[in-house]
């Protein structure tokens, strides 16, 4: 008898808690994307939950249009605009309570403004003076990511370790669609499925990984497809109808939050800028492409609705467009002054306690400092700068 | 007789015709990595060899750099010469097992049946105002991974030449390029790429007798900078580029130190556990009694990376060489 032939060695009896998937058919996606906006399901949407969503995508879109006009003027080192993707990043967060965590990939600035972070906190690390520039614990935002799908896993381990505490706590993980090639990426899903963790994972599919298509990312039929071979659901959204991503991310919070674990949603949306500011597009994709998705503009696609449903008229638009300005003022001058990140805080977190060498290195910057400040000393004269300097 | 012109080219140029000249010699060679084809690289290293090779040998890569070393390592089972391009130093970390785990030692594991000859390109280095995760030195890490060339240019005729040592040599190399070099420029002829360095061999930038400065990669320029410098305090300093950490060039440098019984190794990567201190103690175990004064190290702070505001207090630059060369009229007993 070899090993499969014995009774239940392919499918060893499972504890009583676990159930083997069967049927992936529950947990294949919608051939197409889910829309609301434009529909007939959008009847039965809130009118205030769309309003918020409008005002808040008005805000979100002036934001990157401010944050790359800053990127000119040198206030930023780099910025990855986001604009086309406002609906997933405003939908999705805006489906999170206060509770709830949110694990936010580089480009995911207007999520995380969106949970409450100062939006001039939100560009510290796009602006080069700190590496993360809000309290990650205060808002329950993680620091914005930069190696791509890392942060995967940390949403896998918080989101469970949120569980064996007892708290119904969800985590909400974004990755983009080159990020989901990676290792990291698998490994974190893997795990969520098989502790059945509260994540919901969402995918911003906006076409590119920097110059490479989707096309050359994977041969699945959708990003969301993926979701299946892990043994969790995953769902296909129009990502640029904020009603339809707000829904299918508050389904799947509900579900990870009532003990179902969790969701794969895959936002089809488009990256309407470069993938930076330093990045050359034309080298990689057509005019026509991008006028094809403007016209498919998240921003628009809600405006329309709610102005055919008469929640909207000029004077709401104008409105909207007025906060926005208001913000996008506030950010222009908080961000026009210089920052003066202290040289000495280089030495302030790397340990709770600082090292002797620390303490060593410390001091020559310190005599450096000094030295420069008052230049008739000469960097000669400073006895921290010679025993500091033994290195 | 024909005139050659001798015009100014960038480093990242350099390597560019590197990649050129080996994949039109050999069609072994094969470039592959994230976004190198149609946009030809994010620093446009790779610019054109799609166009001119087509995709089949410079290949966008799925965004994943454990696969990509990964399925290097099974091209070059193959019998191809894969040229591997990291995007950034710290994005190479998720193929770090693979470059520990088999690049490394698949020679050794196979008693030499099975020579891997994969050439990883990585820029890396700070002083580019670069955000988290796009300025790391680590090249102590490969460094300490036997197994390994570690190479890293400093001029374009050396980007040129080494490159094409690294792709032509049967055993894998980190080719580790110094990205705020990459738009330096000298004047170079890519006809005659002069001599192409063997791997391995350090060189003598600028002789001096007073005390030897021993760098590599985006150090260089900093270190000649400081030699100038020194001239008006009287120090005659040599500068020596080590060019090759792994193999490492004990000849040279133990010339050069015993020329003038005094060393100062500099580089941007952290001191504690960085390269320097392996180099100082080569050293001294080799040069004992020719120095007059220990091996120093001018090197970055044991910190992570800064982020670009504050970069510039980490970086070793020519004030904190010179404070160095002048520690080094070190007195026993002092
Ligand atoms: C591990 C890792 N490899 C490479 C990079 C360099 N890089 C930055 S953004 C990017 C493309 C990301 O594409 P995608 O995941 O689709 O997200 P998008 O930029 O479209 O939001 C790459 C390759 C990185 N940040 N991390």
């Amino acid at each position: 008898m070899t090993v499969l032939e014995q009774r239940g060695a392919y499918r060893p009896s499972p504890p009583p808690a676990w159930q083997p998937r069967t049927d992936p058919a529950p947990l294949l996606p919608d051939a197409e994307p889910y829309r609301v906006l434009g529909t007939e399901s959008a009847a039965g949407t809130d009118p205030g939950l769309l309003l918020r969503l409008y005002a808040q995508l008005v805000r979100g879109r002036r934001y990157n249009t401010q944050a790359t006009a800053l990127t000119k003027q040198g206030r930023l080192a780099v910025y990855p605009s986001s604009t086309g993707q406002e609906a997933c990043q405003i939908g999705a967060a805006l489906a999170l309570e206060e509770r709830d965590w949110l694990f936010p990939s580089y480009r995911d600035t207007l999520a995380v403004i969106a949970r409450g972070v100062d939006p001039v906190e939100a560009l510290t690390l796009l602006r080069g003076d700190w590496h993360s520039g809000y309290d990650p614990c205060a808002h329950r935002v993680a620091p914005l990511s930069t190696p791509l799908a890392t942060q995967l896993p940390h949403a896998v381990g918080l989101a469970h370790a949120a569980r064996l505490k007892g708290d119904d706590v969800v985590a909400l993980a974004m990755v983009g669609d080159g990020g989901t090639s990676e290792g990291d990426f698998h490994e974190a899903l893997n795990f969520a499925a098989v502790w059945q963790a509260p994540v919901v994972f969402l995918v911003q599919n906006n076409g590119f990984a920097i110059s490479v298509p989707l096309a050359k990312q994977t041969a699945a039929p959708s990003l969301a497809h993926k979701a299946v071979g892990y043994g969790m659901p995953g769902r296909l959204v129009d990502g640029n109808d904020a009603a339809a991503v707000h829904q299918v991310l508050g389904e799947a919070v509900r579900h990870a939050r009532a003990g179902g674990g969790p969701t794969l949603v895959e936002a089809v949306t488009y990256r309407l800028d470069a993938h930076t500011n330093a990045d050359d597009a034309t080298r990689y994709r057509e005019d026509a492409e991008v006028a094809a998705w403007r016209a498919h503009d998240p921003v628009e696609l809600l405006e329309r609705e709610l102005t055919a449903r008469g929640l909207l008229d000029e004077a709401g638009i104008e409105a909207a467009r007025k906060d926005a300005e208001t913000m996008a003022a506030s950010l222009r001058e908080r961000m026009n002054r210089d920052p003066e990140p202290d040289p000495m805080a280089l030495f302030d977190h790397v340990y709770a306690e600082n090292t002797a060498q620390l303490r060593e290195q410390r001091a020559l910057l310190r005599a450096e400092l000094e030295a420069e400040r008052e230049p008739s000393g000469g960097p000669g004269e400073e006895p921290g700068a010679r025993e500091g300097g033994a290195r | 007789m024909t005139t050659v012109t001798v015009k100014p080219a960038t480093l990242a140029q350099a390597l560019t015709r590197a990649m050129r000249d080996a994949m039109a010699d050999d069609p072994a060679v094969h470039v592959l990595g994230e976004d190198v084809g149609t946009l030809g690289g994010v620093f446009r290293v790779t610019d054109g060899l799609a166009k001119e090779f087509g995709q089949d040998r410079c290949t966008d890569t799925p965004l994943a750099e454990a696969g990509i070393l990964g399925t290097a390592v099974g091209m070059a089972m193959y019998g191809l010469r894969p040229v591997v391009e990291m995007q950034f130093d710290a994005f190479a970390y998720p193929a770090f097992e693979q470059l520990v785990s088999h690049v490394s030692r698949m020679r050794n594991r196979t008693r030499g049946r099975m020579p891997l000859p994969i050439t990883v390109r990585i820029p890396y280095g700070g002083g580019i105002g670069g955000v988290e995760h796009h300025s790391d030195s680590s090249e102590a890490y490969y460094m300490a991974t036997p197994g390994l060339h570690v190479v890293t240019p400093a001029t374009v005729a050396d980007a040129y030449g080494l490159l094409r040592r690294s792709i032509a040599s049967d055993d894998p190399v980190v080719f580790l390029e110094p990205k705020r070099l990459y738009w330096s420029k000298d004047a170079w002829n890519p006809e005659q790429p002069t001599e192409v360095a063997p791997l391995g061999r350090a060189v003598v930038r600028r002789p001096g007798t007073s005390a030897t400065l021993i760098t590599y990669g985006p150090s260089l320029p900093v270190c000649l900078e400081a030699a100038e410098a020194a001239r008006a305090e009287g120090w005659d300093l040599e500068v020596v580029d080590l060019r090759s950490l792994v193999p490492f060039d004990d000849e040279t440098v133990c010339a050069a130190v015993r020329r003038t019984g005094r060393a100062v190794v500099v580089h941007e990567s952290t001191g504690f556990g960085g390269p320097g201190g392996e180099i100082a103690a080569r050293i001294t175990e080799r040069c004992f009694h020719h120095l007059e004064a220990p091996v120093l190290r001018v090197a970055g702070f044991d910190i992570p990376y800064p982020p670009p505001m504050l970069e510039r207090h980490h970086l070793p630059g020519v004030d904190r060489i010179l404070d160095a060369v002048a520690r080094l009229q070190w007195e026993a007993g002092s």
